[in-house]
C-alpha cells in the first residue's frame, strides 16, 4: 500500500503496523515501546505521566460535548489510566479561515469548564491559521503532564491468570453520538456521548483499592481493539462473556441500524480496569460511588488459556475470538 | 428490548431449539446457507458447535460484494479516475481490490468516493451539487434493486441529468441453480435468503424441489431463526422428503413485495452477467431499460476495461460455489487478511472469508 488510508487512522490494525513501522522504527526507545497511553518517567527522583492527543472530531459539536471538551478529558483520562494525576495540559489550535468567532468563544470555554472541572490548569498553548479547504474547520492538539499522588505502578506486566477485568459503564456511546449527528447519516436518537474526565474517579481507585493491575480508557477501535492491545504478545489471555458487555437499549438499536458491534465502536468516558480477584468487589464499589462509575462492572476473566487472544463466551455457551479492530469503521470521532 | 431481535435471541430458546436439533439428527446433512449474513450469524453466535456432527453448513453465493466480478469493481475504479465525477457506494464495496487498485486507494489519492446508506443519499447529493456527476455504484440481489429503481424513477421525475447508476444488481434463482448443478456440489438443503425473499416471496425457488428436489427454507438471521430453519431443514431430511419451507413469517410473505417488484420490474430487465468465481450466468443479471438510459452509467461514461486477472492462489471462486472452505486456503489468515485481502471474500463484512477470520473459533 503506498498511500495512507482512513483505516490507518482507525486505531485499529493498521494503525498497530504503521505506529510500528514507522513511527517505533526511527524513534525507538523503551519509554515509547511500552505503547502506553502515557509515558512515565523521572525528572530528579520525581516520577512524571506525560501524554499528547489531537482532536479532530467532526462535527465539532455533539449530544454530549463538543471538541473542547473531548480535547481536554482525552488527555486527562490519558494520563489517569497510568495511575497519574493530570496537573498541567497544553493546547494547540489548527484552524481554518473563515471558522466563526463564537463557534471557537464556544470550544475555548468548554475547555476551560471542563479543566477546572477534572481540576487541572491550561498553562501554554498555540494558534495556526490555515487557508480555507487546508483543514476543516479546527483541529485541536493537547498535551498533558501529570503527578503521581501515591506510588502506584501499573502495567500488562503486573497481570496474571484469574485477574478480573472491569468496565466502568455502558459501551459504545461516543461513536454513536458522533455518527448520529454526521451528515447524510442523522438517526433519530437520544444517544449522548459519554465524554467525560476519569481522574477523580480512577484516583480514587487506585488510592484506596489495591491490586489494580492495569487501566486503558477503549477509544478508537472500541473495548475489543484494547482488550487486543493487553493481550497481543502477553502469556495469557482474556475470557469476557457477552451477556456482561453493558450497552443501553438505545446505543444497541443503533447499533443493530448501523450493522455495527458496539465492541468496536469508540468510547470518550470508560476505562477498562484489570484488578486482582481479591480485590474484584472493594474496586467495583469503589468505582459505583463515582457518577462516571456507576455501572461499573465485571465483563471478563484474565486466562491461562488461549494466550495473547481475546475470547468471548456467548450467550449460547460457545466461545469465539473476538480480534483487534480491522479496516476503517468510522473516521473522525474524536 | 429491542422488539423483535431479543426474542430471537433468547438463550433458553436457543438452547432448547439446538437440543430438538441434536435430538433429530441422525444422518449426514449439508445445509447451505445462502446468504452472508446467516455466514455471519453462524459465525458470531458458534451455532455450527450448537447443532451437532451430523450438520455441516456450506456459505453459498449470497453475499452480493464477494460475487461482484473484478471486472465490474475495476470498471467502478476508472469511473472514480472521471473528472467531475463523484462515486458513492455502500461502505462493504470500498475496500475490494480490484487488479490493481480499490476505491478506496483511489480516495486517497484525491478522487471524490463517498460512502452512502442507500442509493437515495446518492441522489440526494446529486440535487444538491448539480454541476458535478455522481454515479451510484448498484450493487446487491432483489433486496437493493427495487431501491435503487426507485432512485432512478425519482431522478426522471424530477429530471435530475448528474445522476447515474453502474447496475450491477443480481438476482438469486439463476446463481443457486449454477452452485447446485457444480458435480462438486455437495449441498442437501438450502438456508433461503431472509431480505431477498422478502421481496421476492417463495414462488422463485419452486425449482429447487420440482427440479432438484433439494429442500429449502427460508430463515431469519437471529440465532433462534436459523435454529428453527435447520430444525425444519433435519426434520425433512430424516422423514426423506423434500421441502420449500417460510420460517420467517414476521418478514417474508409467501407472494413477496409485490410493490417492490412492479418497481424494480418497470426499470430493470434481465441479462447475461459475470458472477465472480462462478462464471457467465445467463438471465442473472439486471440491467437499466432503454426506457431509463439516460441513468445508465455505462452507456453515459466511456469506461473500458481489460480483462481482469485474479490471483491464483485465491479459492474465493471454490468457497462461493460451497465446493471449499477458507480453511482449504493456503493464503486464508497468512497473506489474506481483512487488512490486506486478496479476494472479495476477505473484503466484504459478509464474505466467508471475513465472517471466518473475524468470528474464528
Amino acid at each position: 500500500m503506498d498511500n495512507i488510508t482512513l483505516a490507518h487512522g482507525s486505531g485499529g490494525k493498521l494503525t498497530h503496523e504503521m505506529i510500528g513501522g514507522i513511527f517505533f522504527k526511527y524513534f525507538k526507545n523503551e519509554m515509547l515501546e511500552r505503547a502506553e497511553d502515557a509515558a512515565v518517567f523521572a525528572i530528579k527522583g520525581k516520577r512524571i505521566a506525560f501524554t499528547t492527543d489531537s482532536f479532530v472530531v467532526k462535527p465539532i459539536f455533539f449530544p454530549g460535548g463538543d471538541i473542547g471538551k473531548l480535547a481536554v478529558c482525552g488527555t486527562v483520562n490519558d494520563l489517569a489510566v497510568v495511575g497519574a494525576t493530570p496537573k498541567y495540559i497544553s493546547c494547540a489550535f489548527i484552524i481554518e479561515e473563515g471558522f466563526s468567532f463564537s463557534d471557537l468563544e464556544k470550544i475555548v470555554k468548554s475547555m476551560a469548564d471542563w479543566a477546572k472541572d477534572a481540576g487541572l490548569k491550561i498553562v501554554t498553548g498555540d494558534t495556526k491559521v490555515v487557508g480555507r479547504g487546508e483543514a476543516d474547520g479546527i483541529f485541536i492538539n493537547t498535551s498533558g503532564i501529570g503527578v503521581f499522588e501515591k506510588d502506584v505502578k501499573l502495567g500488562a506486566e503486573k497481570i496474571k491468570p484469574g485477574d478480573k477485568v472491569i468496565l466502568t459503564g455502558n459501551i459504545a456511546d461516543h461513536g454513536l453520538a458522533v455518527l448520529g449527528k454526521r451528515k447524510g447519516l442523522e438517526f433519530e436518537s437520544e444517544i449522548v456521548s459519554d465524554v467525560a474526565p476519569l481522574n477523580k474517579m480512577l484516583l480514587e481507585l487506585t488510592k484506596k483499592v489495591g491490586g489494580v493491575k492495569f487501566m486503558r480508557d477503549p477509544t478508537r477501535g472500541g473495548v475489543a481493539t484494547t482488550l487486543n492491545e493487553i493481550t497481543e504478545g502477553r502469556k495469557f489471555g482474556i475470557l469476557i462473556e457477552e451477556k456482561n458487555i453493558p450497552v443501553s437499549e438505545n446505543a444497541r438499536a443503533a447499533c443493530e441500524i448501523l450493522g455495527l458491534e458496539p465492541l468496536y465502536v469508540a468510547n470518550e468516558g470508560k476505562a477498562i480496569i484489570v484488578v486482582s480477584s481479591k480485590n474484584e468487589k472493594k474496586a467495583l464499589s469503589s468505582l459505583r460511588k463515582n457518577k462516571y462509575g456507576k455501572y461499573a462492572v465485571t465483563v471478563g476473566t484474565v486466562t491461562k488459556n488461549n494466550p495473547g487472544k481475546v475470547c468471548l463466551l456467548t450467550a449460547y455457551g460457545t466461545v469465539r475470538i473476538v480480534d483487534m479492530l480491522s479496516g476503517e469503521q468510522l473516521p473522525r470521532i474524536c | 428490548m429491542i422488539k423483535y431481535i431479543d426474542e430471537y435471541r433468547d438463550t433458553k430458546l436457543c438452547l432448547s431449539l439446538a437440543e430438538r436439533i441434536r435430538a433429530i439428527s441422525k444422518k449426514p446433512l449439508n445445509i447451505m446457507e445462502v446468504c452472508g449474513g446467516h455466514t455471519m450469524s453462524i459465525r458470531k453466535n458458534g451455532i455450527q458447535k450448537m447443532v451437532g456432527k451430523h450438520i455441516k453448513f456450506i456459505s453459498g453465493p449470497g453475499c452480493p460484494v464477494c460475487v461482484t466480478a473484478i471486472s465490474d469493481i475495476d470498471k467502478a475504479i476508472k469511473l472514480a479516475e472521471n473528472k467531475n465525477t463523484v462515486i458513492c457506494t455502500f461502505g462493504d464495496l470500498f475496500n475490494v481490490p480490484g487488479s490493481i487498485s480499490s476505491l478506496a486507494k483511489e480516495r486517497a489519492s484525491g478522487a471524490d468516493v463517498r460512502v452512502v446508506y442507500s442509493a437515495h443519499d446518492a441522489l440526494e447529493f446529486s440535487k444538491i451539487e448539480p454541476s458535478r456527476r455522481f454515479v451510484f455504484l448498484g450493487i446487491g440481489f432483489e433486496t437493493t434493486a427495487p431501491t435503487v429503481a426507485a432512485s432512478i424513477l425519482e431522478a426522471a421525475k424530477e429530471n435530475v441529468d448528474n445522476y447515474f447508476v453502474l447496475a450491477l444488481n443480481k438476482t438469486m434463482p439463476g446463481a443457486l441453480r449454477a452452485v447446485l448443478d457444480d458435480k462438486d456440489s455437495k449441498v442437501n438443503a438450502l438456508i433461503l435468503p431472509g431480505h431477498v425473499s422478502a421481496i421476492t416471496g417463495l414462488g422463485m425457488y419452486s425449482f429447487l424441489k420440482d427440479d432438484l428436489k433439494i429442500s429449502g427454507c427460508v430463515s431469519g438471521f437471529e440465532p433462534a431463526d436459523m435454529l428453527s430453519a435447520v430444525y425444519i431443514l433435519v426434520e425433512a431430511h430424516e422423514a426423506g422428503r423434500v421441502i420449500l419451507e417460510n420460517a420467517y413469517r414476521r418478514a417474508v410473505k409467501d407472494e413477496g413485495n409485490t410493490k417492490a417488484l412492479g418497481i424494480m420490474n418497470e426499470v430493470f430487465e434481465p441479462c447475461h452477467v459475470e458472477w465472480r468465481g462462478i462464471g457467465m450466468i445467463p438471465g442473472s443479471g439486471l440491467k437499466i431499460k432503454n426506457k431509463y438510459e439516460k441513468f445508465d452509467a455505462d452507456k453515459n461514461f466511456n469506461v473500458t476495461v481489460t480483462r481482469s486477472k485474479e490471483n491464483k492462489a485465491c479459492l474465493c471462486g471454490e468457497i462461493l460455489r460451497g465446493a471449499k472452505t477458507p480453511a482449504d486456503c493456503k493464503l486464508f489468515g497468512k497473506a489474506c487478511t481483512p487488512e490486506n485481502p486478496m479476494g472479495a471474500c476477505m473484503v466484504s463484512s459478509e464474505g466467508t472469508c471475513a465472517a471466518w477470520f473475524r468470528y474464528s473459533e
